[in-house]
């Protein structure tokens, strides 16, 4: 036998024990055993030197040929054995991927807030101000600035809490206009603002009467704001809080401190417009009332009537957040249910 | 005021139906609450003419029936009325129709006699108790002589007319009228009003030879009276109780239906007084005396007040101005000569004296929003010459006219570029002059500018800005453009102290707590738990019920009430913040100070107990991470230190801790004391409340950078034991104090009290942190440091280290 046939046959047995080898200890044995000092190719390499000189490069590298392919072919072993020992210990390792993940603490702001953060957000976008006045308000902000004197018949329609004679828990977020409007410095540029807050009425909790709820009144007053500014702003605030495909449209109305007064109603969201029962068939629903401030408003805080106008609009969060979630009750906003306040939690 | 879509259309050629006059009216001029056809959901209600009745031999009440309903046969029918005769147009309920609220007549056997339908009532068939006519109040209806057996009975009972229910608003009085609503519908559809006056035909005596009027022109600016001599009371004409019963009037008798008609018709409320029962000739307006009392016709009996207007007679007050009639003066059996009075009385005495008396009549309503004051004559005419026509009076001469003090008409200039200015609009002026015409305006124009007389009847138009509305809603809100403003830009940004309460929300809901919303008006005693500085309680002067009656001066009890809420479902972790105002008052003073706080309340567990995890129940030391987190958040300025509190009455004496900054207390946090749990009804509870005001007004720190070293830390760990009264901050404080230049932090990591230390002691341990920016620390630099900090914890906190 040729030293290169003897060369091919180790080459041959080599790769079939490697190929048996079953784990790291069997592959380290099968390299000491081909590729050792004591191993056959360097026997066969030792059997070199009986051969001429011509054949002996050859078969020498044939030698290493043969011995890189087998250190190759352990190292792939190797790498095998390896995994399969990984992938083992891995498998063990797996766990029940539909157990629940760890509870972390988290908390969620108020669905009124939350539609409040919104309608602040998008005004401060246009450029509003965002104020708050004061609960407790005196008479004088909450009715007679606001072209409600004492003997005035709209006071009826406004159940108020009085603390005393003059002062009195605010009814609505009007005020905010008078105090405004007296201070605003208007050579500095326009006025526009909104003041959310909270309101209180002088009636009887049930599912749709709260005595405490919340508005957010908005104002706007500048040499040239048009009737159409508030029809165009009030679309898109509806737009803003349900949609694009919610439609607005005003209704005439009376407000002691508008002239003209509107309502506006916007497309019902229970039928989109069609008519049902959540609209009286009308495909409307009344969100909020606004109009063009009064002159005596303005002439009362002392601001030049013929000069300067615009428009103001109050809406209700309570009423918004109603509607948008079908909530069946006003009451349910102020009772705090962790299950309610847990309900409104998307983000975005 | 529910008004009659027949009627209207008698006045004006309208081709739209009764939803689409509601609609337009609604988008238009006022709100429509709802539109009626009564005939709606009735089914198979025909006249049935009774042709004979016998008694049901097993009933003392019944009869059996026999009655033509326009059939071959006629039908047997068990009737119950106490007022059904032989002869009479009656209503009959077929088999199979259905009355009032969707209920079936079927044919049936009423004791053992067999029943064809019924024979119904008003009521049975959808009529409102308070319209239907006295004497069919407790029986069947008995229709008109010449009603036609077999015929549908709702258009002799007006049933088929549309009724449309509007909400008038308070300042257009001028639509409680048909009268008003012709004229606005004239205006919105474009279309002339067929508006009749009759002329009163005058035959008897001049009335100035019977009644003298005296008036106090201060309480009736207008005051007018007709008489009608050998009025013949009887029920008025089936079309007149028709109009009064869809309008929601039950008729009465001929003079008193007249009266409510022309009320109805023209706006203006009249009174029939019996002028047979005056004593003398002589009739005052004046204010009530002292004393004088007055019988309502409702039977009422009340004291008057000296500011109540009434109408007198040289005895006694025979009226309550403006309000209601008295009993004594009424048209009652046997009343022939009746005093027509037509009047304006001043609103505001009104509108006091029906809260007063606690009388919203329709009279009062109308004068409380000011009536036609151009309509007085014509309203009494109509009324006197109706009181001819249908009671066979005869109306004498002349009208007692003692005050008619009529307001000149408002005549206001407007430009047509203030017109399109406010409404964002580009209407020409032919067209703004139509509008305004149309709404029975005068115009007359001088280049831009419109003079604009308005009808006086239109007593809500005062200025610009009123005929602004008027040219808005009639041209349509549809109509105008969707523009947002222009002009000088303006920066919308919220305020530091906005932005400072925006980012408390988000940090306390990072740190797990719900936003809550609470009650701000609460009990007394609720009010006056866990306060932060002295106050006077804020009271309502009429709540509407105690438990709503006083103004919170902490936010914690709110919290408190929601977790009562909440642990009485079943809920039994909450973790709940709120921001909101407290209201303090100082003695004295009549209005609270608002001042903004931020509170918190834990109960339960703060994570929900998990299947990996035990569930751990709150404490102290949880709701104090979230405030030092919450504070670290806002970045005060200041060493924020936590000293216990022994003595709020409402926290429990050993785990409540006042929070200080800057060594100014800002509020307080801890375990609620087990007494106010119980009041509340609910489980251990640990709360803060801050003075958010005080964190806004504070100095902040601004993010900084600092240059983290590269150089290796060293740290060592001491543990010792100390007597039970030694407190971390102490041991902190020390340490901190005689560390020396590198140390970076001390940090505890273990506090043990049990079993293995000795009585009255605690063993703390602590994890001391060196480091040197510049270069890599020398162990011997830190070793020097640590035994002089060992060294001065054993001498001055006697420490014994272990
Ligand atoms: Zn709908």
């Amino acid at each position: 036998m040729s030293l290169k046939d003897k060369l091919n046959e180790l080459h041959e047995r080599g790769l079939a024990e490697i190929k048996k080898s079953g784990d790291l200890k069997d592959v380290n044995q099968v390299r000491v055993s081909l590729l050792g000092k004591k191993g056959p190719i360097t026997e066969v390499l030792r059997g070199m030197r009986d051969l001429d000189a011509e054949e002996r490069p050859k078969v020498g590298a044939f030698a290493n040929e043969i011995r890189d392919d087998l250190t190759a072919a352990l190292a792939k072993r190797r790498e095998e054995l390896e995994n399969a020992v990984l992938n083992a210990k891995l498998a063990n390792e797996a766990i029940d991927v539909t157990l629940p993940g760890t509870p972390v603490a988290k908390g969620e702001p108020h669905v009124i807030q939350q539609i409040i953060d919104q309608i602040e957000d998008l005004f401060l976008g246009m450029g509003y101000q965002v104020l708050s006045g004061p609960e407790v308000e005196e008479d004088k902000y909450n009715f007679e600035m606001m072209n409600l004197p004492k003997n005035h018949p709209a006071r009826d329609m406004q159940d108020t809490f009085y603390i005393t004679k003059e002062i009195l828990m605010r009814t609505q977020t009007s005020p905010m206009q008078a105090r405004t409007l007296e201070t605003h410095d208007f050579s500095k540029g326009p006025l526009k603002m909104i003041s959310p807050g909270v309101v209180y009425r002088r009636d009887t909790d049930d599912p749709t009467h709260s005595h405490q709820f919340h508005q957010v009144e908005g104002l706007v007053i500048d040499k040239h704001i048009t009737m159409a500014d508030l029809k165009g702003t009030l679309q898109v605030l509806a737009h803003e809080l349900f949609g694009d495909k919610f439609d607005v449209r005003l209704r005439p109305s009376y407000f002691p401190f508008t002239e003209p007064s509107v309502e506006a109603d916007i497309t019902c969201f229970n039928c989109g417009g069609k008519g049902c029962k959540v609209c009286k068939n009308t495909g409307w629903i009344e969100v909020l009332g606004a109009g063009m401030v009064h002159p005596n408003v303005l002439k009362m805080a002392g601001v030049d009537a013929d000069v300067y106008g615009g428009f103001a609009f109050g809406v209700g969060p309570d009423r918004f957040a109603m509607l948008k979630y079908g909530v069946d009750d006003i009451r349910n906003f102020y009772l705090n249910d962790v299950r309610f306040l847990n309900q409104f939690t998307k983000k975005g | 005021m529910k008004i009659s879509y027949n009627w209207i259309k008698e006045y004006l050629d309208l081709n739209v139906k009764p939803a689409d006059l509601a609609e337009k009216i609604e988008r238009t001029s006022v709100e429509v609450d709802d539109v009626v056809k009564p005939s709606d959901g009735l089914k198979k209600l025909v006249v049935g003419h009774v042709l004979s009745i016998e008694a049901h031999p097993d009933s003392d009440h019944l009869h059996i029936c026999q009655v033509d309903v326009g059939e071959d046969a006629p039908l047997q029918i068990v009737c119950g009325a106490p007022n059904i005769a032989e002869g009479q147009m009656v209503i009959v309920a077929l088999p199979g129709s259905r009355i009032a609220d969707n209920v079936k007549i079927k044919k049936s056997k009423m004791r053992g006699v067999p029943s064809a339908g019924m024979i119904c009532s008003l009521q049975e068939i959808g009529f409102p108790e308070a319209v239907v006519p006295k004497e069919y109040a407790d029986g069947i209806y008995v229709l008109p002589a010449d009603a036609k057996p077999g015929d549908e009975v709702y258009d002799y009972l007006g049933m088929n007319d549309s009724l449309i229910d509007l909400d008038v608003t308070p300042n257009r009085g001028d639509m409680l009228s048909l009268y008003g609503t012709l004229h606005d519908l004239s205006a919105i559809y474009d279309l002339p009003v067929k508006f009749d006056q009759p002329a009163v035909k005058e035959a008897g005596e001049p009335i100035a030879d019977q009644l003298s009027i005296h008036v106090d022109e201060s309480l009736a600016p207008q005051y007018k009276m007709r008489l009608v001599k050998q009025v013949k009371l009887a029920p008025s004409p089936m079309w007149l109780q028709i109009r009064l019963w869809n309008a929601g009037y039950r008729p009465i008798n001929n003079v008193v239906d007249i009266t409510n008609y022309i009320m109805l018709k023209y706006g203006q409320p009249l009174h029939a007084f019996d002028y047979d029962k005056f004593a003398g000739e002589d009739v005052y307006v004046r204010n009530a005396k002292a004393g004088e009392k007055l019988t309502t016709l409702d039977e009422g009996e009340h004291d008057l007040d000296v500011n109540d207007i009434v109408i007198a007679d040289d005895k006694a007050p025979i009226a309550l101005a403006g309000v209601m009639g008295g009993l004594d003066t009424a048209i009652a059996d046997g009343t022939t000569t009746v005093a027509i009075e037509a009047a304006v009385f001043e609103h505001d005495h009104i509108r006091k004296a029906a809260q007063r008396h606690n009388l919203h009549t329709d009279a009062s309503q109308r004068f409380e929003r000011g009536v036609n004051r151009t309509g007085l004559q014509d309203a009494l005419d109509a009324a006197a010459q109706m009181m001819d026509e249908l009671a066979g009076g005869t109306v004498q001469t002349g009208t007692v006219v003692a005050a008619d003090n009529v307001p000149a008409p408002a005549v206001i200039d407007i430009t047509m570029s203030r017109v399109n200015a406010v409404l964002g609009t580009d209407l020409n002026q032919a067209k703004v002059t139509h509008i305004l015409e149309t709404l029975g305006c005068d115009v007359t124009a001088d280049g831009e500018k419109l003079t604009v007389t308005v009808p006086v009847r239109r007593n809500d138009i005062h200025i610009p800005a009123d005929l602004l509305e008027e040219i808005a809603r009639i041209y349509g809100y549809d109509e105008l453009p969707a523009t947002l403003p222009t002009g000088r830009m303006t920066m919308g940004e919220l305020t530091t102290s906005q932005k400072l309460m925006r980012a408390t929300r988000h940090s306390l809901e990072g740190l797990g707590l719900n936003q809550a919303i609470s009650y701000a008006l609460t009990t007394e005693d609720k009010a006056k738990m866990f306060l932060m500085q002295p106050s006077e309680v804020t009271k309502l002067a009429w709540p509407m019920s105690v438990d709503h009656a006083v103004l919170r001066m902490n936010v914690i009890t709110g919290l408190l009430d929601d977790i009562a809420y909440n642990s009485a479902r079943k809920v039994k972790d909450v973790a709940l913040y709120e921001q909101g105002r407290v209201f303090y008052r100082e003695d004295g003073t009549e209005r609270p100070s608002e001042q903004e706080h931020i509170a918190g309340a834990i109960t339960g567990t703060l994570l929900p107990t998990a299947w990996d995890a035990p569930a751990q129940p709150v404490d102290f030391y949880q709701v104090k991470g979230i405030v030092a987190a919450y504070l670290k958040d806002m970045a005060v300025n200041g060493d924020v230190t936590y000293v216990a509190n022994t003595d709020m009455p409402e926290m429990h004496p050993g785990r409540t801790a006042d929070i200080l900054v800057h060594g100014h207390r800002i509020g307080f946090m801890g375990q609620i004391h087990p007494t106010i749990a119980k009041k509340f009804k609910i489980g251990a509870t640990y709360v803060f409340e801050l003075n958010l005001q005080a964190i806004i007004d504070m100095p902040k720190q601004e993010n900084q950078y600092d240059v983290i070293s590269r150089y290796p830390a060293i740290t060592r760990d001491v543990a010792m034991l100390v007597d039970n009264d030694v407190t971390n901050d102490q041991i902190v404080e020390l340490i901190e104090k005689r560390g020396g230049a590198f140390l970076q932090s001390v940090k505890l990591f273990d506090v043990y009290d049990g079993v293995k230390v000795p009585k009255g002691k605690k063993s703390l341990a602590y994890t001391l942190t060196f480091q040197d920016k510049h270069e890599t620390l020398v162990d011997d630099v830190v070793t020097q440091a640590f035994e002089k900090v060992e060294k001065r914890l054993q001498d001055d906190l006697g420490a014994e280290i272990r």
